[in-house]
């Protein structure tokens, strides 16, 4: 299949609008005999459910939670990008479109990009008028930040909490609809499978985590706004459900897994304290831009820091390397995330790593206490602070930080086109599930933006084509398709429960990630991968013959739940290790060793990479189909980065 | 590691909503300090698992305070003995090596129990749909700087609204009142201009709905508020309850 991103003709600015114009519409009376399903109720589900049911249709919604406002959009801490130009500093929607591209290394689409940065001062719009209580000035206009090395200040934020303000407000408009009947709300639902009747999507089979029972429902279209893949890591900033089932069986029916190996590693989270670790926590990357970020200079002084024989404190400034502002003067500690991450790595990988495991860098603060003094330093990030504190109990106003990368978002996802379909007709894909708007790497401020704007402002327009094209026929489960499904489903499940050997699911799961971090992480080379792949086969053969696996189906079982989840993920681990040895070129958030400058840094390869790996499932055990859609830039200039 | 610790925990198992339930010991030996509350229970779990036996059942998602899964109840106090954290947050070193913890789930009618430590709290989740909200569709809408709102104000709406809907606040009180809850909502909406049109009406439908879902009245003990994991103040309910008799007295009819 030829793949047809169908970005509309014309000058950049003018896409959207004759697109949207171009669209068809489904008459206002013909809209109650449609059914959307949504799965997923974080920014992009709950805005897209809400708004669809405000404009008439009926919506059926999913989440595996106990609440959609528990979705992972929940913990965002950061902030919304809008190019408002409320400051008056210079930006504008083209100036965020710019940046976007830019900072995705070049490997998103200019046509999404700028729709995105399009849409962006819409939503803060719509935000402020559910009642999201976002930072105001005095004078009681909206307050803006800089965020992530970012020259103008567009970022709009609610203390370090504006994912959850924003979470809440589409969940209010959510609620909104679940009283009026629009939305019928399934709470702690699983979507097991994605079904398909004439190639078309037109359902999905979901198991209810209380009781079990395994369900048929059918609409008109099926849309996953089922978050991000980073847990394939084990450790990750991810929620602890957060997973890639919805949009891993969306692929096995045919939708094309668009740059699975782009993943974002965020430089500045709170280190692995032990093997008990079941999860790694994010702190605001606004703490670089006061803290500076070292390791001790010598393999010995580290030793004997790890050891315990000298204090952090007992290290005199010679024998400190604050390697990002002697390797980067320009810069400095303000690097991107993807060099401040691969930076801190080499420091750890040569010896110089600190903490007992030895796998953290130092961000000291003690610079910026004496110039600004504590009290200054507090009213900035004393939240973070206490956050650090209650995690490690160390004391940062008195001693270093230690941090180290983690994994956080996952830029990769299913493939869609430019009206945010799958390859699979009817099969929709919105937020951090589909690859579509970072590239290789995300701004920071950029993933709220994005879960909102195709939630929001794109899917009512573009789904609403769908409709009106296949026109309003009604559907039921009736079809075979869906009994079909179901069974798979439920075969898939007793096998899982057959499973009573003796490694638990976790440990595969801890064991995978070990994996991924180590050959498809932050740097990459052709040998890792290939033994990663090794690795993972046979993981995954292991994992269907010794997994323990307890209780029944009919019952609240999260070991069933975390089984098939893991059995994803050593699915995808595969996908990702190929497409990480098919992009031989270094970009965005990962690095290829083998594609380097002569000074070390990362060397893009837009001669041979400038193009999307969209990734087609071809059966079980078999090598997946490779298709490429090339990237073409019209309006951007290629340049190289550079940080020195 | 040095300075880790063995514990009797003492943890409340059940096998369904109609089930009855029991207390049952299990040891945690060799614990890490810097363990949280849940990653013990996690190797609890694991070696549950491997002997074959059901592990136990607990909500939790994000792990870093703010989804509000997290719902224990640990040595009678909800969230356990640390002050403003969730569960997820409560690292082991709050405890001492050769205690005994309870472990318990939430306890109200309102929230029946599922299984064992997890509970279903969708009584919140009605309360919610009953009028949580301001009454806008996608579109439309004036830009975001056309309503000034000054500063005190958006800040006291934020306190609100940072409520993580865990129900500490129900677990803690003696009536399993859900008023704290309740009143952050409509707290936060009733400070801000945008949500004034609806204010009366709101609060209105939202007691209602508390009401029909079975929690027990506030006796202003303020036992919600000194459990709360986000510091989410009486004040709320003062604010409510001075909008809700506004509501009965002047605005019944806008419901």
């Amino acid at each position: 299949m030829k793949l047809d991103a169908k970005i509309p003709e014309g000058p950049l600015a003018e896409k959207w609008s004759k697109h949207k114009f171009n669209l068809k519409l489904v008459n206002p009376s013909n809209k109650r005999k449609y059914t959307v399903i949504v799965v997923g109720t974080g920014l992009a589900g709950a805005s897209a459910a809400a708004s669809l049911a405000e404009l008439g249709y009926n919506v059926k919604a999913f989440c595996f939670q106990d609440s959609p406002r528990r979705a992972h959009s929940i913990a965002a801490q950061g902030g919304i990008n809008a190019a408002k130009n409320y400051q008056n500093d210079g930006d504008s929607v083209y100036r965020l479109f710019y940046d976007t591209v830019k900072g995705g290394d070049y490997r998103a689409r200019e046509g999404n990009v700028y729709r995105l940065a399009e849409v962006s001062v819409n939503i803060i719009d719509q935000c402020v008028a559910q009642g999201v209580p976002f930072a105001r000035e005095y004078g009681g206009l909206l307050d803006n930040r800089s965020f992530g090395g970012s020259q103008v200040s567009r970022t709009f934020y609610a203390r370090g909490q504006t994912g959850q303000q924003l979470l809440l407000g589409a969940y209010s408009a959510l609620n909104r609809q679940i009283h009026n009947g629009k939305v019928e709300m399934y709470t702690r639902h699983e979507m097991m499978d994605v079904v398909t009747v004439d190639g078309k999507a037109q359902g999905i089979i979901t198991r209810d985590l209380v009781t079990g029972k395994i369900e048929s429902h059918a609409g008109h279209a099926v849309l996953l706004c089922t978050g991000g893949y980073g847990n394939v890591f084990y450790l990750s900033t991810n929620a602890m459900g957060c997973n890639v089932t919805a949009a891993w069986k969306a692929h096995k029916r045919g939708a094309y897994f668009g740059n699975p190996c782009f993943t974002q590693i965020h430089p500045t989270c709170i280190p692995v304290s032990g093997d008990h670790q079941s999860k790694l926590t994010l702190m605001s990357e606004s703490l670089r831009n006061d803290g500076r970020v070292w390791a001790p200079k010598t393999i010995e002084l580290a030793q004997k820091l790890r050891k315990g024989e000298i204090k952090v404190t007992d290290l005199k400034e010679e024998d400190r390397d604050y390697f990002l502002e002697r390797k980067y003067p320009a810069f400095g500690n303000l690097v991107p995330r993807d060099v401040a991450s691969r930076n801190a790595k080499e420091a750890v990988d040569a010896g110089k790593g600190v903490g007992a495991s030895g796998i953290a860098v130092f961000l000291d603060f003690a610079d910026a206490i004496k110039r600004l003094g504590e009290d200054a330093v507090r009213a900035k990030y004393g939240n973070l602070f206490d956050m650090y504190y209650q995690i490690t109990d160390e004391n940062p106003y008195k001693q270093p930080m230690r941090i180290y990368p983690a994994v956080h978002y996952t830029m990769g996802g299913l493939w869609v086109d430019y009206n945010l379909q799958t390859t699979v007709p009817g099969l929709y894909c919105l937020g951090e599930a589909n690859f579509s708007d970072h590239g290789a790497n995300r701004l920071g401020a950029s993933a709220l933006m994005q879960g909102l704007a195709d939630g929001y402002f794109v899917i009512p327009y573009t789904v609403g084509d769908y409709l009106a094209t296949i026109g309003p026929k009604a559907v039921d489960t009736s079809h075979p398709a869906f009994a079909q499904t179901k069974k798979e489903v439920e075969d898939r499940i007793s096998k899982l429960l057959s499973l009573k050997g003796t490694k638990t699911i976790n440990e595969y799961h801890r064991e995978l990630g070990l994996i991924m971090w180590e050959y498809c992480g932050m740097a990459r080379t052709e040998e890792g991968l290939i033994k990663a792949k090794g690795l993972i086969s046979a993981l995954r053969e292991d994992f269907w013959k010794n997994a323990i696996v307890s209780g029944i189906n009919e019952e609240f079982n999260q070991n069933l739940e975390g089984a098939g989840r893991v059995a994803d993920f050593l699915e995808l681990g595969e996908l990702m290790v190929d497409d990480a040895l098919n992009r031989k070129e270094s970009c965005g958030g990962h690095f290829r060793v083998e594609s380097q400058t002569e000074e070390g840094e990362a060397l893009r390869d837009d001669e041979n990479f400038a193009y999307v790996a969209a990734w087609e499932y071809a059966g079980d055990n078999q090598p997946e189909v490779l298709h490429k859609e090339e990237l073409v830039y019209e309006n951007v200039k290629l340049t190289q980065r550079s940080y020195k | 590691m040095s300075g880790n610790m063995n514990l009797t925990l003492k943890v409340w198992r059940q096998k369904n909503e109609s089930s009855k339930g029991q207390f049952v010991t299990y040891k945690a030996g060799d614990v890490s300090p810097d363990m949280s509350f849940l990653e013990m229970l996690d190797v609890v779990n694991e070696g549950l698992v491997k002997k074959g036996d059901e592990p136990i059942h607990f909500d939790h998602d994000c792990r870093e305070g703010i989804c509000g899964s997290c719902s224990l109840h640990i040595n009678g106090r909800p969230h356990g003995p640390k002050h403003g954290v969730a569960t997820c947050q409560l690292h082991m070193r709050s405890f001492e090596d050769g205690q005994t913890v309870v472990i318990e789930p939430w306890r109200a009618s309102a929230f029946p129990i599922i299984k064992d430590l997890a509970t279903n709290r969708s009584a919140f989740e009605r309360i919610q749909r009953a009028g949580g909200y301001v009454s806008v569709n996608t579109g439309g809408v004036p830009d975001a700087n056309e309503i000034a709102i000054p500063k005190v104000i958006a800040d006291e709406a934020f306190s609100s609204a940072t409520c993580i809907g865990c129900g500490a606040c129900v677990a803690a009180c003696k009536n399993a009142s859900a008023m704290l809850f309740v009143s952050a909502k409509v707290s936060q909406l009733a400070l801000l201009p945008q949500g004034q049109p609806e204010r009366y009406r709101r609060v209105q439908a939202m007691v209602a709905q508390m009401d029909e879902e079975g929690f027990g009245s506030c006796t202003n003990t303020g036992a919600c508020e000194a459990e709360c994991p986000v510091g989410i103040s009486l004040t709320n309910i003062a604010r409510m309850n001075r909008d809700y008799f506004t509501a009965k007295l002047f605005k019944e009819d806008e419901v």
